[in-house]
């Protein structure tokens, strides 16, 4: 290799213990002693805790004392705490880049049963260390600004909230919305548990703070297209359909609806999930926001046959906002920040046909059951059957899609509560006598316990057991006309069947359908579900993998309203913190090319995703961009002359990591 | 094949998946063997042939790559050419008298920590049925404070 190393090197060795999460495993004395005989080890010591005060003052004070100059800590993942002991470096007056990290917690002492062969592991890892210490460099981070502008995706509760929060800082929001509507779920609720307050009456003053607020551009019927840059300086597209109503002129009067050649609403309600009607004008529900009529183009007379004597745009005059000539347009924006509150679906229970959903008019989802006993729902908040009867009994089925080995393992934490709070509603509404079916109670929240008391005492009753099957075949008089539940009453230890008329099935949360081509776009990652995956799940549960994009909400998992309302404010502090401190400061693992070394073979300029590397024809050498480099590493791969380097990952420290693990 | 060869394998993760796999596998205390030990480079397309080569050289019976899923490459693809130096190496290593089966490339996402776990012990057996590399002339040493 060329070069060299630091022929002055002083290195301070030190291994945590973590309590005993490492020193349980591993002989953590053993590898402090094997790591003082290392060439250019100055000082090695072992710890209970290096990430603590004492343990970081540990290496300031030597430091200082012993002139160090190379900082090398075994302990967890860099991921976890290189930050940490890059500042402790920095602390002690010295350039935080001459340290490195070592992981012999998560890459050893947790996932190793042998501790001789752990300790070994261990001190192999930290040779490495100390041999690639030698080959680290003073380095800089980069510094850019952040553009104060935020985009936050996804326009229910936890993007309104984020939105909000910003805006009232006095922050540009962009607020992206696919649906022409904002709301979200939780708009389709008629009452939030535990509490049961009225879902609008807490949600609908804060979509209308949204529309008027000054700092907030909001975006509906748009979806995002394209995301370039970097943390501080993303670049984003948007692709904004056509709801064939101009937003500007339009003033809400929804006349046009009336005056549309359909008397009757005959389509399908998504908002209502077909429980109800609407016309190919629409507005989703009365208190949408904007509450500017949409044009569904593939119910609208004039857009199959161009003969329709457009009603709409007669009654709408002078204020000419029907525009049937709509187009997508493409807007592009600049924002520093974005915040992802894309949200979730909910389970399909047609994938579990045993419980007759599709087959069986009177069973329903969860959802569908909003909307009925919701005031502003399609029956009026009438709990009206699809063959119009009023049910007498009904049961509830929990975990439809949730711990379940065919479906989805996980729990999705609101089910047990928001079955609770229809078994309320419905009995209220009704009358009926309502069964719960449950596997586990699952009340772990403010008021959740004393509200599934609250229930047990209104007389619903309760039956540890899951529905196995839900049919219409009567084995006796009083089971004709019934949907008969068949379940294992697992208390009694005796298989019950239970005539109901109505059946609710309380479904799971999903990740959303598109989720993985979202993941791509703003290069996020995902648990296997397919939920966005958090930083870290305890200290950084909102942040990402991408610096400066943040998560609010279900897209990061299930969760009710409280949680994902205080993880949108979470998300929105994290996303002004980096706006108000003005730059980010980037990791210095940039690529460089030495001019004399380069011999211009144009190989590099070919591999760079980012075409960070041009060719100068006139000195006939590669030239990197530094401010283009995101520090991938791919064209020093490939350079045939070792012109290409990279800071941080340098030949000569890979090599000599590569040669201390094995030695 | 020899039970008690312990075979000494050099792994290369890239940091947003394979690395943070192998996070995941720690933080959910699974078991698996200690063979591997962990190069961090930022992506797979960091990976030099002539890392690996230098790892076979300084006594590594096998080497595996850890990249993120096609498509899902942080920098966009350096896992694509990842992919291409692994063949390109496969095509080599024979030339230089080593089986090709002791490289490896694997895609494993940040959420696999269970696959990180299963190629691991996978891989470890594997090289342990091929045996240790027989390397015949002492390997030169990166030029060090010496």
């Amino acid at each position: 290799m060329n070069g060299n190393g630091n022929h002055n090197a002083k290195i301070g060795v030190y291994v945590c213990h973590c309590g005993t999460n490492i020193a349980g495993k591993v002989d953590v004395k053993a590898v402090a002693e094997a790591a003082a005989k290392l060439p250019g080890v100055v000082i090695s010591r072992e710890y209970k805790y290096m990430c603590s005060d004492p343990g970081q003052e540990l290496i300031v004070k030597d430091v200082k004392e012993l002139g160090l100059n190379r900082v090398v800590v075994a302990s967890c993942s860099p991921h976890l705490h290189e930050l940490t002991f890059r500042k402790t470096t920095a602390n002690a007056g010295k350039n935080p880049y001459l340290f490195h990290m070592v992981n012999i917690r998560e890459h050893v002492s947790w996932v190793s049963d042998d501790p001789v062969s752990a300790t070994e592991k261990s001190q192999a890892l930290v040779k490495a260390a100390v041999s690639r210490a030698f080959w680290h460099q003073e380095l800089e981070p980069r510094r850019f600004p952040v553009n104060p502008a935020v985009l936050i995706v996804g326009g229910g509760i936890a993007g309104i909230h984020a939105a909000l929060t910003m805006a009232n800082a006095g922050k540009q929001v962009y607020l992206v919305e696919r649906k022409p509507t904002i709301g979200g779920h939780m708009a389709q609720f008629d009452k939030t548990f535990p509490t049961l307050d009225c879902a609008a009456c807490i949600l609908t003053p804060k979509m209308t703070a949204v529309r008027q607020h000054p700092n907030i551009h909001l975006m509906t019927y748009s979806e995002v297209s394209e995301v370039s840059g970097f943390v501080g300086n993303f670049k984003v597209k948007v692709k904004r359909y056509p709801r064939y109503i101009d937003e500007e002129k339009c003033v809400g009067c929804l006349e046009c609806i009336e005056a549309c050649v359909y008397k009757e609403g005959k389509y399908a309600n998504e908002f209502d999930l077909g429980l109800g009607k609407r016309k190919p004008i629409y507005l989703p529900f009365p208190q949408a926001v904007p509450p500017v009529p949409v044009i569904d183009p593939a119910t609208c007379i004039d857009f199959k046959s161009h003969k329709c004597p457009k009603g709409c745009m007669e009654v709408c005059g002078d204020r000419d906002a029907i525009d049937f000539s709509q187009r997508v347009k493409e807007l592009e924006l600049e924002v520093g920040t974005i915040i992802m509150a894309t949200g979730f679906k909910t389970f399909d229970p047609h994938r579990v046909p045993q419980y007759g959903y599709g087959k069986f008019a009177n069973v329903y989802t969860s959802l569908e059951v909003e909307r009925l006993v919701n005031a502003s729902g399609p029956t009026l908040g009438q709990v009206v059957m699809r063959d119009g009867r009023k049910p007498e009994s009904i049961g509830v089925l929990h975990c439809i899609g949730s711990r379940d080995e065919n479906t989805n393992k996980y729990c999705s934490r609101v089910c047990c509560m928001y079955s609770l709070k229809l078994a309320h509603l419905l009995k209220e509404k009704t009358g009926a006598h309502i069964y719960n079916f449950y596997i586990d109670m699952r009340t772990p929240g403010k008021g959740f316990e004393e509200f599934y008391k609250r229930v047990l005492d209104e007389g619903v009753s309760f039956i540890r057991g899951k529905v196995a099957e839900v049919s219409g075949w009567a084995q006796s008089p009083a089971e004709e006309g019934k949907l008969i539940l068949r379940v294992e009453d697992t208390l009694l230890g005796v298989v019950r069947r239970i005539p109901v008329d109505m059946v609710v099935l309380s479904t799971g949360l999903e990740p959303q359908a598109d989720v993985q081509e979202v993941r791509r776009l703003f290069n996020l990652g995902c648990s296997a579900e397919g939920w966005f995956l958090e930083r870290h799940p305890k200290l950084a549960p909102v942040d990402t993998f991408t610096d400066g994009i943040f998560l609010a909400g279900c897209n990061q998992g299930p969760k009710d309203i409280p949680d994902t309302v205080a993880q949108a404010g979470a998300a929105a502090a994290q996303s002004l913190a980096l706006i108000d401190k003005g730059f980010v400061e980037m990791e210095p693992n940039t690529a460089w090319i030495d001019e004399e070394l380069c011999s211009g073979c144009h190989v590099c300029v070919g591999m760079c995703p980012y075409t960070a590397i041009h060719f100068d024809s006139e000195k006939k050498i590669a030239v990197l961009n530094e401010a283009l480099c995101k520090g991938c590493g791919t064209c020093v791969a490939a350079c045939p002359s070792g012109a290409a380097q990279q800071n941080l990952f340098r030949d000569e420290q890979l090599f000599a990591e590569v040669e201390g693990v094995l030695v | 094949m020899n039970k008690d060869f312990n075979p000494r394998i050099v792994g290369f993760f890239c940091n947003w998946c394979t690395y943070l796999a192998a996070d995941l596998a720690g933080t959910s205390r699974m078991k698996y063997a200690p063979n591997v030990r962990v190069v961090r480079t930022m992506c797979s397309g960091r990976v030099d042939p002539q890392m690996v080569l230098w790892a076979f050289r300084h006594g590594a019976d096998g080497v595996l790559i850890g990249g993120c899923h096609p498509g899902d490459c942080h920098y966009q693809e350096g896992n694509y050419k990842a992919l291409r130096r692994a063949k390109l190496l496969h095509k080599m290593l024979p030339q230089f008298g080593i089986q090709p089966e002791r490289l490896r490339l694997e895609w494993i996402s940040a959420s696999e920590g269970e696959r990180l776990r299963d190629v691991v012990n996978e891989f470890t057996e594997q090289i342990r049925r091929l045996g240790p590399l027989n390397r015949k002339e002492a390997a030169p040493s990166v030029a060090m404070a010496a």
